[in-house]
C-alpha cells in the first residue's frame, strides 16, 4: 500500500479511537461550544457599532479552535502514545514514519471541521453572528484556517517532545494554550490589552489568527478597531507561514518514537 | 556476489561480532559475539539486567549501538529500512496501547502495513483469541494482551521473529499453547529469537540457547548440552534408615544395582535426577557474579 493510503487507513483508525474517548470528544469538542455560550450569554454588550461581543468572541474561538484541535491535541496525544508503547510498536512495523503524520493530520483536520460547524452554527443562531456572503471573505478564511491548522499540527508534534511523561503533557500544554487565549484576542478584545501583552502575544500564532478570523466574520468597519488600524492580511500570513516553518523543522528535529531513557 | 556470501547469508539470520552498548559508566553489552542460524529458535537466557532486552532492542532497530557489527538477514539494523521491517515481527516486552480497539481492528489496520500479511482470521486463531476478537485493547486480561502483542508480531509472516519474554502473565494451559504455536512457525521456516525467564520453556522451544550475563554471552549450547548438563553427576537420593541420602554419580545403573541388593523389594523414595536446564543455568549465572 502507498504511504498516502497507509495515512488514510491510520487516520480512520485515530478518529475511530478519538470518538471512543468520551473525555476527549467532550473535552476537545464541546467545551469550546460551552465556553461560547457561556461568554455569549454573560458578555451581551456591543463593543464597536454593530459588533456584540459574542461575535468578537466567535471569531477568537474559531481560531482558537485551530490551536486547541492541532497544537493542543497532538502535543498530549502523542506523549501518551509514547508512554503507552503505541509509536515504538508502530517503528516496529513497516509502515512509513509519514503515513504516521498523515492519519494525525486528518485526525486533526476531522475534528477541527466539527468544531468549526459546532460554533459557526451556535454562534449563527444564538448570539447573531453573520456568516459572510460574498466570496472574498471565504477565500481569506479558508487560507487562514489552512495556515492556521498547518502551524498547530507541527507545533503540537514539536512541542510532544517537550513532556517527560504522558501523565504530564496535559498540565504542560493546557495552559500555555489558556495563556494565549487570554492575551490574544479570544477572551479579551486585544485592544483592551496594555500594549506590553500585546507585543508578546504578537509573537505567538494564535493573535495573528484570531485577527485573521476577525476579518472574516466582524463587519469591515471593524479594521479601523483593530491595533494597526487595518486587517494586516500581509502580516497574518507572514506571522503564519513563520510559525509553520518553525513547526516544520523543530518537528522533525526532535519527533522521538520512544520516552527518553 | 560471492556465492560463498549467499550461502552464508541465509545459514545465519543474525550475525553478532563484537558488539557494545555503554550507558554512561555501564557496559550494558560488553562485546557480544553471536549467531543465529536460519530456521532455528534461539533462545537468549539471563538475569535482568544482564544486557538480553539491549541486545534484543539493537538486533530490532530500536537502539543505536557503541561498537561491533551486526547483520540482521544480511542488513545492518541501524540503517536497514522498511521493506527489512517487512520481514521482521516484533514481541515487545509491554505495551499499553490500543486501549479502545478491538483485537480484529487492530490486526485489519496493522495488516495494511506488510507486504504479505496473514489471514487476520487465523492469526486470530492461531494466538486463541477467538473470544476475545471484538474486545478493545484495555478489556482484555494480561495474558490475552500478550497474545494480541504476538499475535501482531506474526501477522507479517515474518522471517525472523523476535519475542521478548512473550509468556510473561500466560496460565500454564495458554503457555502450552503457545509453544505450539511457536514450534509451527518453526515449521514453516520462521527464524526466532526469544528471551525468557522460564527455562523449562527454552528447554521446549529451543533449539540453541545463549546465555548472557553481565553484558557477555557465557555459553552457547544445546539445552541438553549447555554447562557440561550431558556429562553432569546424576543425582540418586533414596531413604535409608530414616535418613534422606544422595550420591552423585557418573554410574547410576551401577549404584542403583547395588542398591537394589541392599534391600528387599522397592529402595524407599527413590529418585535419579539429571540436573535440570534451571539448575546449570543458576549455577553458571552464580559462578560469574
Amino acid at each position: 500500500m502507498s504511504t498516502f493510503k497507509i495515512g488514510v487507513s491510520r487516520g480512520n483508525l485515530e478518529i475511530r479511537q478519538f470518538l471512543r474517548q468520551r473525555e476527549s470528544v467532550v473535552f476537545t469538542l464541546l467545551f469550546p461550544v460551552l465556553l461560547l455560550l457561556i461568554f455569549g450569554s454573560v458578555f451581551k454588550n456591543t463593543i464597536a457599532p454593530g459588533v456584540t461581543f459574542s461575535q468578537y468572541f466567535v471569531a477568537g474561538m474559531i481560531a482558537s479552535g485551530l490551536l486547541n484541535t492541532g497544537f493542543q491535541q497532538l502535543a498530549i496525544m502523542i506523549p501518551l502514545e509514547r508512554d503507552d508503547g503505541t509509536l515504538k510498536r508502530l517503528r516496529g512495523t513497516p509502515m512509513p514514519p509519514s503515513s504516521y503524520f498523515i492519519g494525525k493530520i486528518l485526525a486533526v483536520l476531522a475534528s477541527m471541521v466539527v468544531q468549526i460547524i459546532l460554533l459557526l452554527f451556535v454562534g449563527a443562531l444564538i448570539f447573531g453572528v453573520h456568516l459572510p456572503t460574498d466570496i472574498g471573505h471565504w477565500i481569506t478564511f479558508a487560507w487562514v484556517t489552512l495556515l492556521g491548522i498547518t502551524g498547530s499540527t507541527l507545533l503540537g508534534i514539536a512541542f510532544s517532545s517537550v513532556p517527560r511523561s504522558g501523565r504530564g503533557a496535559s498540565a504542560m500544554v493546557t495552559p500555555i494554550v489558556l495563556v494565549l487565549q487570554f492575551t490574544s484576542g479570544v477572551f479579551f478584545i486585544f485592544n483592551q490589552l496594555p500594549s506590553w501583552m500585546q507585543n508578546v502575544a504578537s509573537i505567538f500564532p494564535l493573535k495573528w489568527l484570531t485577527q485573521g478570523m476577525r476579518s472574516v466574520f466582524l463587519p469591515e468597519s471593524f479594521a479601523s478597531q483593530e491595533v494597526a488600524k487595518s486587517w494586516e492580511h500581509g502580516r497574518v500570513a507572514l506571522m503564519l507561514a513563520i510559525w509553520i516553518v518553525i513547526g516544520l523543522v523543530l518537528a522533525l528535529k526532535t519527533f522521538r518514537w520512544e520516552r527518553s531513557r | 556476489m560471492n556465492p560463498a556470501y549467499v550461502n552464508h547469508e541465509i545459514r545465519n539470520a543474525i550475525e553478532i561480532r563484537g558488539l557494545l552498548k555503554t550507558y554512561g559508566e555501564t557496559h550494558a553489552v560488553a562485546g557480544v559475539d553471536l549467531e543465529v542460524q536460519a530456521g532455528e529458535v534461539f533462545a537468549l537466557l539471563g538475569p535482568n539486567g544482564a544486557g538480553k532486552t539491549t541486545t534484543i532492542e539493537i538486533l530490532e532497530g530500536y537502539r543505536d549501538r557503541d561498537g561491533g557489527t551486526v547483520s540482521v538477514l544480511g542488513e545492518d539494523p541501524a540503517k536497514a529500512g522498511l521493506s527489512w521491517r517487512n520481514k521482521i515481527g516484533i514481541v515487545l516486552q509491554s505495551n499499553n496501547d490500543a486501549a479502545e480497539i478491538t483485537v480484529e481492528e487492530i490486526l485489519n489496520f496493522f495488516s495494511d502495513y506488510y507486504v504479505n500479511p496473514r489471514n487476520v482470521d487465523e492469526v486470530i486463531n492461531a494466538v486463541g483469541l477467538e473470544e476475545k476478537r471484538k474486545s478493545r485493547g484495555r478489556e482484555l486480561s494480561g495474558g490475552q494482551r500478550r497474545r494480541l502483542d504476538v499475535a501482531l508480531g506474526i501477522l507479517g509472516n515474518p522471517e525472523l521473529l523476535f519475542l521478548d519474554e512473550p509468556t510473561t502473565g500466560f496460565d500454564p494451559e495458554a503457555r502450552r499453547a503457545f509453544w505450539d504455536l511457536i514450534r509451527g512457525l518453526r515449521a514453516d521456516g520462521t527464524t526466532i529469537l526469544l528471551t525468557t525467564h522460564y527455562l523449562d520453556e527454552a528447554e521446549a522451544l529451543a533449539d540453541r540457547v545463549g546465555v548472557i550475563n553481565n553484558g557477555r554471552i557465557v555459553e552457547v549450547a544445546t539445552p541438553a548440552t549447555l554447562g557440561g548438563r550431558d556429562s553432569a553427576k546424576v543425582i540418586v537420593r533414596w531413604s535409608e534408615g530414616g535418613h534422606m541420602k544422595e550420591e552423585r554419580t557418573d554410574s547410576p545403573t551401577e549404584l542403583l544395582r547395588s542398591l537394589g541388593a541392599r534391600f528387599v523389594g522397592e529402595i524407599p523414595e527413590l529418585t535419579v535426577s539429571r540436573p535440570t536446564l534451571e539448575d546449570i543455568y543458576i549455577s553458571m549465572i552464580e559462578g560469574e557474579a
